[in-house]
Parts: C-alpha cells; sequence; structure tokens
C-alpha cells in the first residue's frame, strides 16, 4: 500500500460522491434523496479540506467546507418543509409519483 | 504502513460501506442510522486532514442537526403505527450503469492528473485562524450566509405551516 | 409721523382691500353678510389714508419719501449682468393725493353700493371684485418702479373686467368686458414695449433712475429718437386705459357694468390711472413726445364731445364726456400743464363720481330706465339727486366757485401757452371748442333728465328720492367739488394750496436738443422741486385772463344754446338735426369707429383666420393626409412581407419545434430522478469527448 496521500482522499470522496447520486436516483421516498444530497455534499467537503491541506491553500479550504455545511443545513431544513408540504397536498412523498413536472 | 495510514483506512471503510447501506437498505430508519455512521467517518477523516474544528462542527452539525431533521421527517411523513417505514427503489440497472460510468470515469481523471502536493502549514489548532478569516477576508460571505439562514428559518417556517383554512 | 411709519402706512392701506377680498371670496357662500367685512375693510383703509395725507403734507411736504425692497434676486444674468428686481413705494404729494382721492371714492361707491346693489344675487361677490379693484389701483398710485406699475395695470385691467362683466347673464355685458380686456391689450402691448427698451438701456424699473440716468446723457440706444419712441410707447399704455381715441372704443360699452362700478372705474380712478402714468413719465417726455400726447389728447376730448352731443342714454353721455374730460387731461400734459392736469385729474375724479351715482340713483329711481328722453321733470321727485347733479355739472363745464373752473381753466390757459410758445394753435382752439360742447351737452342732459314736463308719465310717478345710503356721498362729492377745498381765491388757482405749495412740475430731463426750447430754463424754485420752466409759468400768467374769460364765455353760450333747444324749446332739436342730417348721423353713430374697427381690424382678423384655416384645411392637413396615406401603402407592403415571409419562417419554426417536442417528449418523464441520470450521462460524455478520461 502507498502511503495516504492525496489521492486517497479523493478516492474515497469519489466513492461517496457516486454512492450519493446512487441514492438520489434510486430511492423513492424524498427523505431518502435528501439523505444522497447530504453524502454528495460531503463527498465535495472531503475535496475542500484535502486539497486544502495537500495543496497548499493554507485554511481557506476549511472555511470554504465550513459555508458548505451551513448551507447543507439551510438546504436540509428548507427540503423537509417542502416534503411536509407536498406530504400534505399528495398524501405521499415518493418521488416517482409525482410528476405534475411532466404536464 | 504506520498508524495514520491504518486509521486512514478504518475511516475511509467506515464511511464507504456506511454509505453504501445508506443507499441501498430498504428500511429507511437503518438508513438514517447508517448515514450517522459515514458522517463519523468523514469526521474522522476530517481529524486526519488536521481540521480539528471542522470535525467538530461535522458532527455538531450534520449528527446534531441534519440528522435528527431527517429522523424527524421520516417520522411526520411516514405512518409509523401502519409500519410503511420501508421504502422501494427504482430503476436500480440503469443508474447503476450510469453511475458506475461515472465513477470509473473520476476514477480515472483522478490517476490521470498529476497533482501538485506541496506540504502546508496548518496550524495545530484552526479555530483560532478560522475564526480570523470568518471575520476579515470572508466576513462579506459569513454576514451573507447569516441572512441566508435567518431567511432559510423563516421560510421554512412559513413553508411547514399548517394551512388553517382550507 | 416718521418716514418709515408712513411706508408702512401706505403698505398697509396697498394690502387691505386685498385681504377684504379674499376673506369675501372665500367666505361669501358661508357668510351671507361677508360685504360687511369688506365695508370694514374700506373704511379703515380710509382712515389710514387721512393719516398719510396728514402726516405727508403736514410734515414731508417737499420731501418725496421711498421704501424699497427687493423682490427678484436673479444674480448674474448672461448679457445682462447682474439683475435684480426692486419693488418699492415712492410717497411724494401727488401719489399721496392721488390715494386719498381713489380712497374716498372708493369708499364712498362702496357705501352706496350696498344700496344699489341691494337685490342682486352675487351681492358678496361684487364686494369682493370692489376690494380687488381698490388694491390694484392703489398699486398704480403709489409704486415706484415701472414693473410694479405694469403689474397691478393688468391687475386694474382684470378687475375692471370682472366688473364690467358683473352681469354678465347679459349677453351685451359679456361682450363689453371682453370688449374692454381686448382693445386695452392693444395699448397694454405698447406699454410693455416701451418698458423693455427702457429696462434693456437701464437696467432697472424704477422712474428716478431711470430719469437720472436720462439727465446725465444716456439715451436709449445712442438716438434721442429711441427716447421719444420709449415715451410714446409707455403712454400707449394710457391710450389704452385712459380710452383715449382711438382706444376710446371699450368705455362706453362698459358702462353695461353696475353704475357704481362705472363711477368708480370707468369715471373716477382707473381711467385717470392713463393720466397718472403720463404724469409718473412726465420728465423723461420729449417734444415730439409731448406733441403727441398732446394731439392725441385733443383729438379724443374733440371726437368724445361731439358724439357726447347726440347721445339719448344718460350714462352713455356721462362716458362720452368722461372719453372728453380725459382727452383734456392727456392734453393738458401733452402741453406741459402738468399741475393742472393732475388738478384737473382730481376735481374731475369728484364730480364726475357724483355724475354717475346721481345717473345710478336716476336710474334705480326710474326702474331702470337709462333712456333720457323717457325721463324729463325729475327735479320734483328727486331734489337731493338733482343740486347735486346740477353743481357737479356746473363744475364740468367751467363755471366759476366751482373746482372745475380752476383746472378747466388752467388746463386751457396751459394750451393757449403752449401755442403762444410753439405755434400749435389748433390745440388752443380745439380745447375752447370742446368747453363749449361740453357746456351744452351737460346741459342738454340736465335739462332733458330733471327739467320740463315728464315724458313718461307712468315711470315718473314710481320714481322717488333715493335712500340715504346714496344721497350721503353724492352730497360729499358735489361739496368736493366747490372751490374752497383748493384755493380760498375761486378765481385764481395758483394761490390756493394745491397748485401753490402741494403740486410741482417736475423737470424736465430730456437732452436740451429734443425738449422743447422753453422747457430748458429750469431754475430752482423755493420749494425742493424745480419749478420746471419760468418761461412757460410766465406765458400762462399772461395767458390766465384771455383763457379765464373766453372759457367763460363760451360755457355760457353752451349753456345758453342748451337751454335754447331744451328748455324753452325756441329752436326745435329734432328740426335742427333733421336739417345738418348727415353731421348728426355722423355723431349719433360714434363717427363710425365702432363700424371701422369691424370692417376693418375685426374683419382682417377674421379674413386672415379664414385664410390660416385654408392652409390648415388644404395644406397642414394635406401634408398630413398625404403621409398618412404613405404610411398605409407602406404599412401595406410590410404587412405583406409579415404574412408571407415573416410569418412563413416563424411557422416553420413553429412546426419543427412541434415535430421535435413529439419525438423527443418521451424522454420527458416528469422525474427528477431520470433527469439526474441523463446529467451524469452527459457529463460522462463530455467528459469522454474532450478526452479528459
Amino acid at each position: 500500500m502507498l502511503q495516504v496521500g492525496l489521492e486517497h482522499f479523493l478516492f474515497v470522496s469519489a466513492i461517496l460522491f457516486s454512492l450519493g447520486i446512487y441514492g438520489i436516483v434510486t430511492r423513492k421516498n424524498a427523505v431518502m434523496v435528501l439523505m444522497g444530497v447530504e453524502l454528495v455534499l460531503n463527498a465535495a467537503n472531503i475535496n475542500f479540506v484535502a486539497f486544502s491541506k495537500f495543496g497548499n491553500f493554507g485554511i481557506n479550504g476549511q472555511v470554504i467546507a465550513l459555508f458548505v455545511i451551513v448551507l447543507a443545513a439551510a438546504e436540509a431544513a428548507i427540503a423537509l418543509a417542502i416534503v411536509l408540504n407536498v406530504y400534505k397536498t399528495f398524501v405521499n412523498i415518493n418521488v416517482d409519483e409525482i410528476n405534475k413536472l411532466r404536464d | 504502513m504506520d498508524l495514520y495510514d491504518i486509521i486512514f483506512y478504518l475511516f475511509a471503510l467506515l464511511t464507504l460501506v456506511s454509505a453504501y447501506f445508506v443507499v441501498t437498505n430498504k428500511n429507511i430508519v437503518h438508513s438514517a442510522f447508517f448515514l450517522l455512521f459515514t458522517l463519523f467517518g468523514i469526521a474522522g477523516l476530517y481529524v486526519l486532514l488536521g481540521a480539528d474544528f471542522l470535525a467538530v462542527v461535522q458532527i455538531m452539525v450534520y449528527v446534531g442537526g441534519i440528522l435528527i431533521l431527517l429522523l424527524f421527517g421520516v417520522m411526520i411523513t411516514n405512518k409509523i403505527t401502519n409500519v410503511s417505514i420501508k421504502t422501494g427503489t427504482i430503476h436500480i440497472i440503469p443508474a447503476a450503469i450510469v453511475i458506475g460510468l461515472f465513477a470509473g470515469a473520476l476514477a480515472s481523471i483522478m490517476v490521470k492528473t498529476q497533482w501538485q502536493t506541496e506540504s502546508a502549514k496548518i496550524p495545530f489548532t484552526t479555530s483560532y485562524a478560522l475564526g480570523k478569516s470568518l471575520i476579515t477576508e470572508y466576513v462579506l460571505i459569513f454576514e451573507i450566509l447569516g441572512i441566508l439562514l435567518l431567511i432559510a428559518l423563516i421560510g421554512a417556517a412559513s413553508i411547514a405551516r399548517r394551512e388553517e383554512k382550507e | 409721523m416718521s418716514e418709515n411709519l408712513l411706508i408702512q402706512l401706505s403698505v398697509t392701506i396697498l394690502f387691505l382691500p386685498l385681504l377684504g377680498f379674499f376673506a369675501v371670496i372665500f367666505l361669501n357662500k358661508k357668510i351671507p353678510n361677508m360685504y360687511k367685512f369688506e365695508l370694514g375693510v374700506i373704511s379703515l383703509t380710509f382712515i389710514a389714508t387721512l393719516l398719510v395725507l396728514y402726516g405727508k403734507l403736514s410734515g414731508y411736504i417737499d420731501e418725496t419719501i421711498i421704501g424699497t425692497f427687493n423682490w427678484i434676486d436673479f444674480g448674474k444674468v448672461p448679457v445682462l449682468g447682474s439683475v435684480t428686481i426692486e419693488l418699492g413705494v415712492k410717497l411724494d404729494n401727488v401719489a399721496v393725493i392721488m390715494l386719498f382721492t381713489v380712497n374716498l371714492i372708493s369708499m364712498l361707491v362702496h357705501y352706496y353700493s350696498v344700496a344699489y346693489m341691494k337685490d342682486d344675487i352675487r351681492y358678496n361677490l361684487y364686494f369682493a371684485y370692489l376690494g380687488i379693484f381698490t388694491f390694484s389701483m392703489l398699486g398704480i398710485v403709489i409704486t415706484h418702479n415701472l414693473l410694479m406699475m405694469y403689474i397691478f395695470w393688468e391687475l386694474v385691467g382684470l378687475s375692471s373686467y370682472l366688473l364690467i362683466g358683473f352681469w354678465f347673464e347679459k349677453d351685451s355685458a359679456a361682450d363689453a368686458g371682453k370688449k374692454a380686456f381686448l382693445v386695452n391689450r392693444v395699448g397694454d402691448i405698447g406699454m410693455f414695449i416701451g418698458i423693455l427698451i427702457l429696462y434693456t438701456n437701464y437696467h432697472t424699473f424704477t422712474f428716478d433712475e431711470i430719469f437720472a440716468q436720462i439727465q446725465n446723457g444716456v439715451i436709449p440706444f445712442g438716438s434721442s429718437g429711441w427716447l421719444t419712441a420709449a415715451g410714446i410707447l409707455v403712454f400707449m399704455g394710457a391710450v389704452g386705459k385712459s380710452a383715449q381715441f382711438p382706444l376710446h372704443v371699450w368705455l362706453p360699452d362698459a358702462m353695461e357694468g353696475p353704475t357704481p362700478v362705472s363711477a368708480l372705474i370707468h369715471a373716477a380712478t382707473m381711467v385717470a390711472a392713463g393720466v397718472y402714468l403720463v404724469a409718473r413719465i412726465f420728465a423723461m417726455l420729449t417734444a415730439d413726445a409731448m406733441v403727441f400726447i398732446a394731439v392725441v389728447g385733443a383729438i379724443t376730448s374733440f371726437v368724445a364731445a361731439t358724439i357726447a352731443i347726440t347721445q339719448n342714454d344718460i350714462k352713455k353721455v356721462l362716458a362720452y364726456s368722461t372719453v372728453s374730460q380725459l382727452g383734456y387731461m392727456v392734453m393738458s400734459l401733452g402741453v406741459g400743464a402738468y399741475a393742472f392736469a393732475f388738478f384737473h385729474l382730481v376735481t374731475h375724479a369728484f364730480f364726475k363720481a357724483c355724475l354717475f351715482l346721481g345717473s345710478g340713483s336716476v336710474i334705480q329711481a326710474m326702474h331702470h330706465e337709462q333712456d333720457i328722453r323717457e325721463m324729463g321733470g325729475l327735479r320734483k321727485k328727486l331734489p337731493i339727486t338733482y343740486v347735486t347733479f346740477l353743481i357737479s355739472t356746473l363744475a364740468i363745464s367751467g363755471i366759476p366757485l366751482t373746482s372745475g373752473f380752476l383746472s378747466k381753466d388752467g388746463i386751457l390757459a396751459g394750451t393757449l401757452a403752449f401755442g403762444d410758445l410753439t405755434g400749435h394753435w389748433l390745440i388752443p382752439a380745439i380745447g375752447f371748442t370742446v368747453a363749449l360742447l361740453t357746456a351744452f351737452y351737460m346741459f342738454r342732459l340736465v335739462i332733458l333728465t330733471f327739467h320740463g314736463k315728464p315724458r313718461n308719465k307712468e315711470k315718473y310717478d314710481h320714481a322717488h328720492e333715493s335712500p340715504k345710503l346714496m344721497t350721503v356721498p353724492l352730497i360729499v362729492l358735489s361739496t368736493l367739488s366747490i372751490f374752497i377745498f383748493y384755493t380760498p381765491n375761486p378765481l385764481s388757482p395758483d394761490a390756493g394750496w394745491f397748485l401753490g405749495e402741494w403740486i410741482s412740475t417736475p423737470q424736465t430731463v430730456v437732452p436740451q436738443s429734443s425738449a422743447f426750447e422753453f422747457m430748458n430754463d429750469g431754475t430752482t424754485g423755493t420749494s425742493n422741486e424745480i419749478i420746471h420752466s419760468q418761461i412757460y409759468e410766465d406765458a400762462m400768467h399772461h395767458a390766465h385772463y384771455p383763457a379765464m374769460f373766453l372759457s367763460l364765455a363760451l360755457a355760457g353760450l353752451g349753456i345758453f344754446l342748451a337751454f335754447v333747444f331744451y328748455q324753452w324749446k325756441k329752436i326745435s332739436a329734432d328740426k335742427f338735426a333733421e336739417s345738418i342730417k348727415p353731421i348728426y348721423q355722423f355723431s349719433l353713430n360714434k363717427w363710425y369707429v365702432d363700424e371701422i374697427y369691424h370692417y376693418t381690424v375685426i374683419s382682417g382678423t377674421l379674413a386672415f383666420s379664414k385664410i390660416l384655416h385654408w392652409f390648415d384645411a388644404y395644406i397642414v392637413d394635406g401634408i398630413v393626409n398625404g403621409s398618412a396615406a404613405l404610411t398605409r401603402l407602406i404599412s401595406r407592403i410590410s404587412g405583406l412581407i409579415d404574412t408571407y415571409i415573416v410569418d412563413g419562417l416563424v411557422n416553420f419554426t413553429a412546426l419543427f419545434s412541434g415535430f421535435m417536442g413529439l419525438s423527443l417528449r418521451r424522454l420527458q418523464t416528469g422525474k427528477v430522478q431520470t433527469y439526474i441520470v441523463f446529467v451524469i450521462f452527459s457529463v460522462f460524455v463530455l467528459l469522454w469527448v474532450f478526452n479528459s478520461i
């Protein structure tokens, strides 16, 4: 095994990203889709922090990661509110059945 | 293979495996709990990357906030009494193929790229430096984020509010 | 009284009637007796006027008090330099006496109107109009500059318009108001141009500063011709307002207004404003301008007197007599008899106001009958009116012991002296002829109205003397027509205080070359002001007695003739008129001036309008229609292009899009997740295409 370096972290984040996308695409439940989104955001965050450490960007990468976490929190709150509203309207939150966008 | 590497592999494994279960598990509550492990693993990776403050924030915000929020979402929107907590998946095979191709592409890019690495001088404790840059260099973004959070708060409340007259 | 107090008092006098106007006009609907406020205001004004008169004549008899303030400061203006507009009050003896005259008559007319206008529906409004008129007139009197004069000039024009057309339900009244306004405009344009000439050259509107600059040899545009022109142009304003020939046509028509208004505005005050204006600019009049003014005045007095002889409407006779007397004053100024012109202005104001108010009393007694052929014998029914009317008639005819005798005599002496000094003998000749005519037509009026037998029995029987509110002003005014108020010696006005102490003629300031020779020997008199010319004064003294006897003889002849024709009926007036029918008709139809205007100015304007209309209809409209047709043609072509080419393209695009949509709609599942798969796949394809993998 090689010495753990940038590539290792990037690899982990790439797999995590793909898994996130997979979750978003395949799950029926809207809350599960949200979880996928969280995975994707975390994958991106790992990249930021990793580049911050190995690319000599100082503290900036971490700051951006911090912002992303904040955004994620806001996004989660709004998304859940929307989910609740959708639930009230359609009595379910299965995204494959909510295809009003087509009409 | 020193201790650092071993710890890295442990955390990476924890993260990825639990992430896999998050996206594949049929039971939504189980998924949420696997997400918990994933987030912990990522926090561990942050520690390995020298981002101690970020790791703490990760646990506090994600585990303490977002995850709980998600669980609440699950609880409210699924009729728990009817135990229809299981959830299905759709068109797995085309998705798996495409995502597999995409993951391959990412890996390929990663390998092909000549990364210029240079060991950075990350301070031993990052909270001081983080705090300083938040109120100097990134102060505008910081303020805007504050407003954004406020808007999100009000927005979420107003969207989720039950319409009384209907 | 200090000078400042006088200035403040006079400004108060100016604005009190305006206050009355605003109060009455805004509250007349709510408070039915609002006119009483205006009465109070005018009485207060009169008391203040008495104070000013006393203060000025007792303390500052030889001084001119001037108070100014800067109205607008324009700062630096291109071409003109720094421009400030200054308003101010100039109190000299002329202004103060005028102030007194205007306010006294105004007050008397106010009280008279209370009875006269009794049953009018717009009672309060009438008093509001009287208020704004008084305000405007006082503004003219006390101003010290031309700009303010012009502003108030237009304001009196406005109030005159409002009051002439007060009974606007009658077409004739509304038309008369319009006519007065429009005819006055003609004169005012001239006055405005004159003011502009003066301002362009002197950069000030103030009389005294203009005079000072002229005296220092500054002449408009470097030519004394321009100075003459400026004088004549400003005089144009007076021609309009004082109803001088050829703009006199509005005044007789203005008799459509209520009779007290005729007395106040169209006999005593406003029409005298023109004379007052000429008196104000007297010092800057050149010899040519003065001759022009004298000739205009002479023509006016003659024309109006000849018309007055044949008129049968009691107010029309008085109107033409007013025009004639105004012509007298203007002529007097033209010949240089400044003091007598102003003197006549004052005396005339009193006795003519009395005559008009008396005629108002007669008209009311006769139930709004104005035709003197329907009257007669009213002497017994209206004793007070008759006596006051007779005194005023004696005054206007120039009979000794009256004020009219003093002032008229002086004017005639002035014309005689002028004829003697310059050789313009026609002017005194006209002056004396008019004196004869005046006596004749005034006594014709008196005899036909008050003497003889009643010609309309029914109306005569219903006639009765007017109430006290109307007779008291008559008595006051006729009393003021007696010599004693002006001079102790009934034969010599110069011996009195009015001419001896109060009024002195200003020294001319125009360059020697363009003034009359006899005007140039200015010697400083005992008073501060300069006695303008010793030669002229001497000539007037020489002319005094001849003029007096001649005018007396002529007035007596006129009165005698009037009695012969109308009282004793030795000669039938009708038959006499028949024998000189063309002349009679000419006079009866007012020299056909209105007709001439109708066929020249009015028809000309109408014809010009028609030409313009034709131009509009055929040429302007033609161009418009042509361009419209052209536009239509272009539109049609572009419409064709639109339909077949543009629409074709659009339709093709739409068809194409529709086709594509039909074939691609299957991709649209409406599910977000499908779209994400597409996105990821597209990213992969892009990476592959760009060889990044």
